[in-house]
């Protein structure tokens, strides 16, 4: 197997005295979709915080594309490809949709970002009728699409998306893993969070549980979702 | 008539320094949520400097511009040793610090420098211009003409400019700012170099007028202090009219009433505002922080 894109060792993390994750171990190889479910609390906001860097690990390794990332600032890690699409959106409120997703390009220097800007408009044509408005008018789901595609215009090789899908109507979560899924086909490697255990699994070419901190179940997307435990535990059957 | 007219023109100068000085408070606080009361030392340092590097040799424009370099410097420093170290203390903490730096530069300001009052010529001679009645003097309009062309400035550069975006999005939401690889501490540090800079520049448009000496800033923050809230913190529009509206309000308390009560007006607003409208006349910019 060659080396993975993104291999995280034995990674611990705390808030204070709060141990948040207990030593977790995974790899997602690039191309890939993979997802990570798991319950309310279950440290996974926690863990992609530390693989983007605006938390930092109390122990082990982020290995990305062969490089030690583990100590690098946020900004670093932009610039070698890692985006996030993080939890509740985190949209600019007050400034246009057009400076929120300009603003995602901010460390670029090539000149493709006009072209990204309007693939991202051709992914969500809503976002460009609504370009000039100040993003906080949008709705839920509209500003779901912005923040993907402000973490898009950052270029990424590495997608980390954290519960996407959270608070949206059935009709917008379709929309939005399709989304995904067409972001896998183009190439991205993704992770993704979610609660919404079903939705994720079935996208995903393979899956972890984490549960307190710990990966407690590794697989196919697919064998996860006819696994009796995970049946029985976020699937609801 | 003209003696009202009179009064407006004092208020509106002394107003246009109280709203450069807001707008120092405003720009800081965004950035960092630290409300920083040594705003005035970097009003007196850009007064203070061009003094003295004149005195030492430099013509007087190349003074102030060395001025408003150094007043940033110390900007980056008080950051950089005061504020960044206390990261994640409370506000009452932080503010307590900024005090203390304030103190601190006063006392720096009075070694370095001496205990002594200093003015500067006026940049356009002291002929005054007479306007339906009353008088304005040629540095009153510069006051007034530099602290529009700041504002304008600020303007463009918070809405025109990726910086001055990275900026705003960094107020509004720091977590956003980090995960498109904003470099937060670069932000925190042109912020508080910016409103040294405008601190300095208001110090230096205004000596000419009010004399300067090593404590000069403390009476400014305080009045900035009460411009930047009566506006309602964090509002960069509500900053400037804040800062009219005080400089106006003492003008008028100070020629109607009596100038002992000039400084007391300050203070008046301040607690007017606390008890009556914490969130100013702008409220607080409308946005979710996290
Ligand atoms: N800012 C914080 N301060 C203290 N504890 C936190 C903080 N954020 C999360 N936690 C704790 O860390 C654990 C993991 O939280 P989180 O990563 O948000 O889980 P998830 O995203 O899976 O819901 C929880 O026990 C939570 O209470
Ligand atoms: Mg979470």
């Amino acid at each position: 197997m060659p080396e993975p894109m993104l291999k995280v060792e034995a990674l611990t993390s705390h808030y204070g005295r709060i141990q948040a994750l207990k030593g977790v171990d995974l790899q997602v190889a690039e191309g890939e979709l993979v997802a990570l479910v798991g319950g309310n609390g279950a440290g996974k906001t926690t863990l992609l915080r530390t693989l983007s860097g605006v938390q930092p690990a109390s122990g082990g390794r982020v290995i990305f594309e062969g490089e030690d990332i583990t100590r690098l600032k946020p900004h670093a890690r932009v610039q070698r490809g890692i985006a996030q699409v993080p939890e509740g959106r985190q949209v600019w409120g007050p400034l246009s949709v057009e400076d929120n997703l300009r603003l995602g390009a901010v460390l670029r220097r090539d000149r493709q970002v006009a072209a990204d800007l309007e693939r991202v408009y051709g992914m969500f044509p809503i976002l460009k009728e609504r370009r000039r408005q100040p993003a906080g008018t949008l709705s839920g789901g509209q500003q779901q699409m912005l923040a993907m595609g402000r973490a898009l215009l950052t270029k990424p090789r590495l997608m980390l998306l954290d519960e996407p899908s959270m608070g949206l109507a059935p009709l917008l979560v379709e929309q939005i893993l399709a989304a995904v899924v067409d972001l896998k086909r183009q190439g991205t490697t993704v992770f993704l969070v979610e609660q919404n255990a079903f939705a994720a699994l079935r996208i995903a070419d393979r899956g972890y549980v984490l549960e307190t901190g710990n990966v407690v179940l590794s697989d196919t997307g697919r064998a996860l979702l006819a696994n009796e435990r995970v049946k029985e535990a976020y699937l609801g059957v | 008539m003209e003696t009202f007219l009179q009064f407006l023109f004092g208020g509106l100068t002394v107003g246009a320094v109280y709203a450069m000085v807001a707008l120092g408070f405003t720009i800081i606080y965004n950035a960092s949520d630290v409300i920083n009361f040594a705003q005035g030392e970097f009003v007196m340092l850009g007064g203070m400097c061009t003094v003295f590097f004149s005195l030492w040799g430099l013509p007087l424009p190349l003074a102030a511009v060395a001025a408003v370099i150094a007043a940033s410097l110390v900007g980056v420093a008080l950051n950089k040793l005061a504020i960044e170290p206390a990261r994640g203390a409370n506000v009452v903490t932080l503010i307590i610090i900024t005090i203390g730096a304030s103190i601190f530069l006063r006392g720096l300001a009075q070694v370095v420098f001496d205990k002594q009052f200093h003015r500067l010529p006026s940049f356009s001679g002291d002929q005054p211009i007479d306007v339906l009645g009353a008088t304005l003097t040629p540095q009153s309009l510069w006051v007034m003409g530099g602290a529009a062309v700041i504002v304008v400035v600020l303007w463009y550069f918070f809405t025109r400019t990726t910086f001055g975006k990275s900026i705003l999005a960094t107020s509004h939401n720091r977590l956003a700012a980090r995960l498109v690889g904003i470099n937060v501490e670069v932000v925190l540090l042109a912020s508080f170099a910016l409103s040294a800079a405008i601190g300095a520049l208001a110090g230096i448009l205004v000596t000419p007028i009010t004399l300067t000496s090593f404590d000069a800033g403390t009476m400014l923050a305080l009045k900035g202090f009460a411009a930047a809230i009566l506006g309602g913190m964090g509002n960069p529009l509500g900053a400037v009219v804040g800062g009219l509206l005080v400089g106006i309000a003492e003008a008028m308390g100070a020629g109607y009433l009596s100038s002992e009560y000039k400084d007391a007006v300050a203070f008046l607003i301040i607690l007017c505002v606390l008890f009556v409208m914490p969130s100013g006349l702008f409220g607080r910019r409308g946005t979710e922080r996290v």
